[in-house]
């Protein structure tokens, strides 16, 4: 037996190293735990505490002076259920989701793969996709605003000159929620194409060279080269693109409160979206606990279509 | 000799009264809020300078956020304490403050009722609420038709219209319709802007019809009045063609008098809040006239509105002294004249308003003269009211929904609203 482990055993290395010095690991790990300790508590502070404080207020009806605010159990959710406006908006949501979300990965991916085939100017064409997504999206709403405009917007000058009938947009009740889908669309699809081409750029060019061997067509080394290893990058984008608090389509809020700003929703509330929905009913109408319950049931929704969305796209990588 | 005990209480004493002397001194300072809105600001400003010099022992200090985020502010700080004493809210939405706890009301012993009702425009009732007053303005608002004079001139129109009919008739000469395109709009429509109000409280009862019962709790407009008065206003896009809602543009803000400025539009229904904006704005000649009637001899009728002062929860004692004191300085003669002079809203006490260089006023007068015959609506939630009218009227635009259905449709959920507020109560 080594002299060394035998040293061990007999309690040698508590001579050079005190029961209260600790392994380089565990150090490493205490650090570690420091520095995600502060930040931790920030996050606890700023967002789990007002997380429980929202499904707290979801069972209350609401008042200023915390002493007057009534428990109403579920009361505010049944309300819910009866409420045709915000039946509307979860009918909204829904429909945005189908449009938006394949909108923005489907057409991300294609343009990444597009773009990653480009020989020279990749760098500026992502650029230029980039550009929307950091554009405040106040300015994007308001810019398409004026290029919708049935009137005098620029794009039914185009459609026109191209010989086509000019189009209503965001007037229409029919129009409205696919043109504001599209502006989103085109908002945040340099995010994913961003996403998508650093996934693609991690793949290794000898597995592509390797389908080529083997006789692969395009479609094949795509469908199965490709797509098994960008898996978690879509898996993100898909994620993303549906319930982040960012670019998330069930989050939508800016777009639709600027680009109609006397009427945000509408017409006839074809474009309301639930948080649209939650901000008029806690900040115009002062019924914070029932907003809550919209949050409440905003934050389901999304965390039920997440897993989802996760089950039916992660795929283990072999 | 003193003994030592008799030395200290002595001394004990004298730091009191130093101490008390101190916070004698010492100013209640009281915090004011109200949307950004720069000629307010300014009087707002303006205003506490004046009243401070009058009141050394308070201090009002004025806090002002953009309009988009006032009453997230508000909903926010007042249940935080941390909010403002006096605030500033539009009428309509004192039903919601009220019954959410975010206001106190004005006491009696400040602002007897009678006193104010025997000397504020009839219209300043609408911030009463069981049977006590909650807030009361500097100033209010009706509304008038805007012209655009140089416009009128080169199409040969003398003078403004007088009824509906003329209305028409010079918002066609005005229209400029290109291969399918509106380029110029005879009137600007803005169902989202004041044209809710417009057929709520003007249309509807000059057509013969009532849009509420006296209480406010019935609605009355599902009638053939209404619905000759809802149809008479979107045939102005559908048959007329004169002008469209969302025209030029939908996603800025103030849209309808933006395209009055830019000289897309030839008359719009507005405010007199809107007068800054359209004297900064406008690079023509312009002038105001009082809103057109049916006939010649028909009845006169406008919306009247206002934002008021009021007080929150958080004025007590001292501060609720103090903060009394502001607002009876802020609704004084004196601000009322100084609010008109620097934000163009016009008094609310009756007093001022009958005088004769502002009845004739060729910019204040016609907003001035319809205040007799102006209507606040007492609204519960407005902003679902203001939204069920405005659906009223892009159903019949926008989804082909015939004016009978759409305003059927409209009496039901406002009808619904109603019920749920004074049901709650």
């Amino acid at each position: 037996m080594p002299s060394g482990v035998s040293d061990r055993g007999k309690g040698g290395r508590g001579l050079t190293s005190p029961p209260f010095m600790l392994t380089l690991s565990r150090r490493r790990a205490l650090w570690a735990y420091a520095f995600i300790f502060l930040p931790l508590l920030l996050f606890a502070f700023f967002r789990v505490y007002p997380l429980f404080q929202a499904f707290h207020l979801a069972f209350i009806r609401w008042h200023a002076d915390p002493g007057q605010r009534t428990f109403v159990g579920l009361d505010n959710f049944r309300r819910l259920f009866g409420d045709p406006r915000f039946l509307q908006a979860l009918r909204n949501m829904g429909l945005y989701m189908v449009l938006a979300v394949p909108g923005q990965v489907i057409l991300g991916l294609a343009l990444a793969l597009v773009l990653n085939a480009l020989p020279r100017g990749r760098g500026f064409f992502r650029a230029i996709y980039f550009l929307p997504y950091i554009t405040p999206a106040v300015a994007i709403s308001w810019a398409w605003s004026f290029m919708l405009s049935p009137h005098l917007g620029v794009v039914n000058r185009v459609l026109r000159w191209i010989g086509l009938p000019a189009q209503p947009f965001l007037t229409s009740p029919a129009q409205a929620l696919p043109t504001v889908a599209a502006i989103v669309v085109w908002q945040y699809i340099g995010f994913h194409i961003v996403l998508f081409l650093a996934a693609l750029a991690n793949i290794p060019k000898e597995l592509y060279e390797a389908a080529r061997i083997d006789g692969a067509s395009a479609w094949a080394s795509f469908r199965y080269v490709t797509l098994p290893l960008i898996n978690p990058t879509l898996v993100l984008s898909v994620v993303m693109a549906t319930g982040s608090p960012t670019i998330g389509i069930l989050q939508l809020f800016t777009q639709v409160l600027n680009l109609r700003f006397y009427d945000p929703g509408g017409p006839l509330g074809s474009t309301a979206t639930v948080v649209i929905y939650m901000y008029q009913v806690g900040f115009k109408r002062f019924e914070l606990g029932y907003a809550s319950a919209i949050a409440v049931l905003l934050f389901i929704i999304i965390a039920v279509i997440t897993l989802i969305q996760y089950k039916l796209t992660a795929r283990r990588i072999d | 000799m003193l003994s030592k005990l008799g030395v200290k209480i002595l001394g004990l004493c004298f730091v009191l009264t130093l101490v008390g002397l101190s916070l004698a001194a010492e100013p209640v300072t009281i915090v004011y809020w109200q949307y950004e809105y720069a000629t307010k600001v300014k009087a707002i400003d303006e205003l506490i300078k004046r009243f401070e010099a009058e009141n050394p022992d308070i201090k009002v200090i004025q806090e002002t956020f953009p309009y988009e985020a006032f009453a997230e502010k508000v909903a926010a700080a007042v249940p935080a304490g941390v909010g403002p004493h006096v605030v500033t809210l539009y009428y309509g939405w004192l039903p919601a403050w009220q019954r959410a706890g975010y206001l106190q009301p004005l006491p009696e012993e400040w602002f007897p009722a009678q006193e104010i009702e025997s000397e504020f425009a009839p219209l300043v009732q609408a911030a009463k609420m069981n049977g006590q007053y909650w807030g009361l303005p500097t100033g209010v608002r009706t509304l008038a038709l805007f012209y655009n004079i140089d416009l009128f001139e080169q199409n040969g129109i003398a003078k403004p219209p007088e009824t509906w009919d003329e209305l028409i008739d010079i918002a066609k000469k005005l229209t400029i319709w290109q291969d399918g395109t509106l380029v110029r709009a005879g009137f600007g429509m803005a169902p989202d802007g004041q044209d809710h109000h417009l057929v709520r409280e003007v249309l509807i009862r000059q057509f013969g019809g009532t849009p509420y019962s006296e209480d406010y709790h019935q609605v009355l407009y599902n009638t053939p009045e209404g619905v000759r008065a809802l149809k008479f206003y979107t045939d102005l896009a559908l048959v007329h063609k004169i002008g469209e809602p969302d025209f030029p543009f939908p996603g800025v803000s103030g849209y309808y008098r933006e395209g009055f400025n830019a000289g897309l539009i030839a008359m719009i229904v507005d405010g007199s809040f809107a007068i800054g904006t359209i004297k900064n704005g406008a690079k023509f000649r312009w002038g105001v006239a009082e809103l057109p009637r049916l006939t010649p001899d028909g009845e006169r009728h406008n919306f009247a509105s206002f934002w008021m002062h009021a007080l929150t929860p958080r004025a007590q004692g001292a501060e609720l002294e103090a903060a009394c004191k502001f607002i009876k300085f802020i609704t004084s003669p004196e601000a009322m004249e100084l609010w008109l002079q620097m934000v163009g809203e016009l008094p609310a006490r009756l007093s001022l308003l009958s005088r004769p260089e502002l009845l004739n006023d060729p910019i204040y007068g016609p907003f001035l003269r319809a205040l007799p015959y102006s209507h606040a609506t007492f609204f519960v939630d407005e902003a679902r009211q203001r939204q069920i009218m405005i659906d009223a009227i892009l159903r019949v635009i926008r989804a082909g929904v015939s004016p009978e259905a759409s305003l059927a449709t409209a009496a039901a959920e406002e009808q619904a609203v109603l019920d749920a507020f004074w049901g709650k109560r």
